[in-house]
């Protein structure tokens, strides 16, 4: 038995991947520092090494698609414990293969990214419907959210494409980093940002004037859309889960 | 000023709810020039779900409440006793604007009460889109409704400024619209959804030999009829859904289960509840039709013109036909597979690219997703675990219906009787 030691990263794992076939390593185990290690066998640290990630990485377009490589990195991204070892199985299975093997729904690995990367995805979507931004004083329209996943990376685009005119930031507080476009490119920051204006409290110090007037117009538009006579509040919640609530205006108290 | 406006979006997004479109997908309108907004993802998005758990993707208002109009089952008809209010086109465009640059919304959704006439409303909804489009840059998703009676000329420039165009039906028959809404006719509504479709398709030719070409409601036209009001069938309904399909090309067709909302005595009376399973049966028999490959007669004939209350549309046809079953997954055309009820599209697709690795097994079937306890009295597959007996239809409903707890049971009664 084999536990090789990588440092949590995509490249990291991507790296693993590396080495395992490099030495043709049988019975390997995928470890990061954070987690326990085992108390027998030859233990391994892989260093990081962005050209091997990448061999690996353009390895995989040989068999499958490019929509499938995206499912790895994106279940990757649910930050699961057994994820890498997940990976790393199904990345074996289809350079032994050598097949399309993506669409085997049948096999456990495969399965298993197929329905991860799903989660993350439905994730990212929600991220994409529920974030909402604040206009502060220095004109930068800024948002928290707390996602189940680290799916931060997925939406980047989706927001740089949306809003290409305005300086944004959205902050996620769970993993205390966030992504900033100032109109030309998105970057990755890493902060550990004062929580107390993300819960909307202080809102005249640190926000543009017209911020709270569209907050409240905002709630009050959410308010009267409803219709009493069809009120259904199990659908509500299922469509807009209590744990995103924190960060929508529309559920706070009117003010 | 700005309680104004918050008393007027009060107004007017109430008035507005009825409608029940929300959907910003399918368009092909992408940010340009460092613009601001995007609606080329394919994928709609829902902001926020209404306490009813409905979708918000869009701001829904009317542009005005005032309407010349009396019909009966309208909350702005003229002579209902509501506080009335009309937004100028500045206040549109900035609500919009704001709105979505803080990611409330996918875009705008403008109808509106007639004032005046059919070509003065008309001209403020596509004065309204082209602001938003020509002024602010915007590339968000815009859908207007088109008023019946408005000039082809102004029709055609909505269709250059919006992603969506709908003119809504009401009602699925003329004689229940002639009975309700009897300053309307049927043909005022059909012409511009006639006119629409021309253009869309002659604009989908010419796209084929000139790359720059603008847009012209590249997400298409949709519908709405008002269900439960009047006495039509099912039948009737998916009749009448099926002719906007096939014949008007129409990307939608909605359908409002009716909300009483006034007293009048061609109309259920206030209290009445709202029809919502039988809105939402008529919602997954649509849904047949345009994704599962159902032909309308498939579900609902002369001798059945309701869809069932207590199960689902496809369920149903599934034991009107269990000659057709059991379908052995591990050889049977996609197309069938898809019909079988609790194998969704997806898991179909699934199915079927699995099976080229491996003989599927009912631990298989139910790891992929499929609601194995409403499938297995439809399916053969490898290996034991298939129960290919000889039920009747009614055993296998009643055992699927044991395993289900609906909180609506008491409202599977047939359909309301009003008349």
């Amino acid at each position: 038995m084999h536990t090789l030691v990588f440092d949590g990263s995509f490249q990291g794992l991507l790296s693993a991947v590396f080495t395992v076939f490099e030495y043709k390593l049988q019975q390997v185990q995928l470890v990061t520092p954070q987690q326990p290690l085992p108390l027998f066998g030859n233990r391994q640290e892989v260093i990081t090494h962005t050209a091997q990630a990448q061999r690996v990485w353009n390895g995989l377009l040989r068999y499958i698609s490019p929509e499938a490589r995206q499912q790895l990195y994106k279940a990757f991204l649910s930050e699961q414990d057994t994820m890498p070892q997940i990976l790393l199985t199904y990345m074996q299975y289809a350079f032994a293969q050598q097949a399309a093997v993506e669409k085997n729904f049948s096999h456990p690995a495969v399965l298993a990214v197929h329905q991860t990367a799903q989660k993350v995805h439905r994730e990212k979507h929600r991220m994409e419907a529920f974030v909402r931004f604040h206009l502060t004083k220095d004109q930068l329209y800024y948002a928290v959210v707390e996602p189940d996943f680290n799916v931060l990376p997925l939406i980047s685009e989706h927001f740089e494409k949306r809003y290409a005119d305005q300086q944004w930031m959205i902050y996620d507080a769970r993993r205390k980093y966030g992504i900033y476009y100032d109109l030309t490119t998105v970057t990755a920051i890493e902060m550990d940002f004062n929580t107390s204006l993300q819960q909307g409290r202080n809102i005249a110090a640190a926000y543009d004037e017209k911020e709270e007037q569209y907050q409240h117009l905002w709630q009050q538009y959410f308010a009267h859309v409803n219709i009493a006579a069809r009120k259904n509040t199990a659908l509500h919640i299922r469509h807009m889960p209590l744990r995103y609530w924190k960060y929508l205006p529309e559920k706070q108290p009117a003010r | 000023m700005n309680d104004r406006i918050s008393e007027k979006l009060s107004i007017l997004a109430d008035a507005a709810k009825y409608d029940v479109s929300c959907s910003s997908s399918g368009s092909k309108r992408e940010n340009v020039n460092k613009g601001l907004g995007n609606a080329a993802g394919g994928m709609g998005i829902c902001h926020a779900y209404t306490e009813d758990g409905r979708c918000v993707s869009l701001l829904k208002i009317l542009l005005t409440n005032y309407c010349i109009f009396n019909c009966a089952y309208c909350v702005s008809r003229s002579s209902n006793d509501v506080k009335r209010a009309a937004f100028t086109v500045d206040e549109v465009v900035e609500l919009t604007i704001n709105f979505y640059r803080r990611n409330y919304i996918e875009g705008l959704f403008l109808s509106s009460g007639i004032f005046k006439n059919a070509d003065y409303t008309m001209e403020r909804l596509v004065l309204i889109a082209k602001k938003l489009r020509t002024e602010h840059n915007f590339h968000g998703y815009i859908h207007l409704k088109a008023i019946p009676g408005a000039s082809n000329e102004l029709m055609r420039q909505a269709g250059l400024y919006a992603d969506r165009l709908s003119v809504n039906v009401e009602m699925p028959t003329e004689q229940s619209l002639q009975l309700l809404a009897p300053e309307k006719n049927r043909q005022d509504m059909l012409q511009p959804m006639h006119y629409l479709k021309t253009q869309i398709l002659q604009h989908q030719e010419e796209k084929k030999t000139s790359r720059h070409l603008p847009l012209f409601a590249p997400a298409g036209q949709s519908t709405q009829m008002v269900i439960g009001a009047t006495p039509e069938n099912d039948m009737q309904v998916l009749l009448m859904a099926n002719y906007f399909y096939k014949k008007m090309q129409l990307k939608r067709v909605y359908y409002s289960g009716y909300v009483p909302i006034s007293n009048d005595n061609r109309l259920p009376a206030i209290g009445t509840p709202v029809p919502m399973i039988r809105e939402n049966r008529l919602y997954q028999a649509d849904w047949l039709m345009r994704f599962y490959g159902f032909a309308a007669g498939e579900l609902v004939a002369p001798d059945h013109p309701h869809l069932d209350m207590d199960i689902d549309p496809k369920l149903s046809w599934a034991l009107r036909n269990l000659h057709v079953f059991p379908l052995d997954v591990n050889k049977a055309d996609v197309e069938l597979i898809m019909r079988v009820p609790g194998i969704g599209v997806g898991s179909a697709h699934k199915i079927v690219a699995a099976r080229r690795f491996n003989l599927l097994t009912h631990d298989h079937l139910q790891k992929i997703g499929i609601a194995y306890n409403r499938a297995k009295y439809f399916i053969t597959c490898k290996g034991p675990g298939t129960l290919v007996k000889d039920y009747t239809p009614l055993q296998i409903k009643q055992q699927i219906l044991a395993m289900q707890h609906s909180k609506y049971q008491p409202n599977f009664s047939p359909q309301l009787t009003l008349f």
